[in-house]
């Protein structure tokens, strides 16, 4: 084993150990990140697909709209 | 605490500090090995998905540490031996061997389109592999021509007083990263493994949303 290295040679091992440790975690939560936005995406893609079967069910098993009255004349107002 | 509570080191001065990451982290990834193989029997005893999800999520989770543990190592070893990499020295290169070992695991699964058939195989694999692991420790006590610092030296009187409550917070620490990681990646396959059910469940008349393709995870 070699001799204790001063503190300044010293520090920039030390610093380079723990700045490996936080980018290892920084770039696992950045996946992780990733991976959440199309788990979202992926979300709205199946509401979206549900809204849209929901609205199109609705319209087939809603009754026929009567089709809408002529305009009545107006009447003229009794002198 | 590590840099304001831990005396410095007296042979190796300010680098021992790389102790506090460098251990943790390779103890903490070694048992997620062992972890894993047990995991991987209890899929082989119940047959039941969710052991081999939780197999797969620790090894997963103890290879990105492996990685960090490599790295520092290398940087611990060049600060104290001056040099990156020792290949005489049996813990460096047996945790090597086991970090190799493991790395084969995502190919062996994705090599395998069966679903029941890859966990099954990789569930062996990860058995044998762990079993593997404990030889890593025995390792550090055969290590001859360098000395490999022992974290649990009982013939020398072991750490002092500061120096090992610094180390168990710090093991302590990172065993709570880790299983807040499986917890973190659990739930995210969960998550996308259930909106993949339901968009199957969706597709049956739409093949715009029909999934395709293998995959080394597990399916739920």
């Amino acid at each position: 084993m070699l001799p204790a290295l001063p503190l300044d040679e010293a520090g920039k091992y030390v610093a380079g150990a723990y700045l490996v440790f936080l980018l290892l975690i920084l770039i696992y939560v950045a996946i992780m990140a990733s991976k959440l936005s199309k788990i979202e995406q992926e979300v709205v893609a199946i509401t979206e697909l549900v809204e849209r079967r929901g609205s199109g069910a609705d319209a087939e098993k809603a009754p026929p709209r009567p089709p809408p009255a002529a305009p009545r004349a107006r009447k003229e107002p009794v002198k | 605490m590590v840099f304001f509570y831990a005396p410095l080191d007296a042979d190796q001065g300010f680098v021992q500090k790389i102790f506090y990451v460098h251990v943790p982290m390779a103890i903490v990834a070694l048992v997620g090995f062992v972890a894993g193989g047990i995991c991987a029997a209890m899929y082989l005893r119940t047959r039941e998905t969710k052991w081999d999800m939780r197999s797969y999520v620790t090894i997963h989770i103890s290879v990105i540490l492996a990685v960090g543990v490599l790295v520092t190592g290398s940087i611990w070893a060049r600060a104290s031996w001056g040099h990156w990499w020792v290949w005489d020295e049996p813990m460096l290169v047996s945790f090597l061997i086991v970090f190799l070992l493991y790395a084969t695991y995502w190919p062996l699964r994705f090599s395998l389109e069966d679903k029941e058939k890859q966990a099954r195989y990789a569930s062996v694999f990860a058995i044998v592999a762990g079993a593997f692991v404990p030889l890593n420790f025995a390792a550090v006590r055969m290590a001859e021509q360098y000395i490999h610092p022992e974290t649990f030296a009982t013939t020398t009187g072991g750490m002092p007083g500061k120096f090992a409550l610094t180390f168990v917070v710090a093991l302590i620490g990172m065993a709570l990263l880790f299983i807040t990681m499986i917890k973190y990646e659990m739930a995210s396959k969960h998550a996308t493994f259930r909106l993949r059910a339901l968009r199957r469940k969706l597709a049956g008349d739409d093949d715009e949303l029909t999934l395709t393709g293998r995959s080394a995870a597990p399916q739920l």
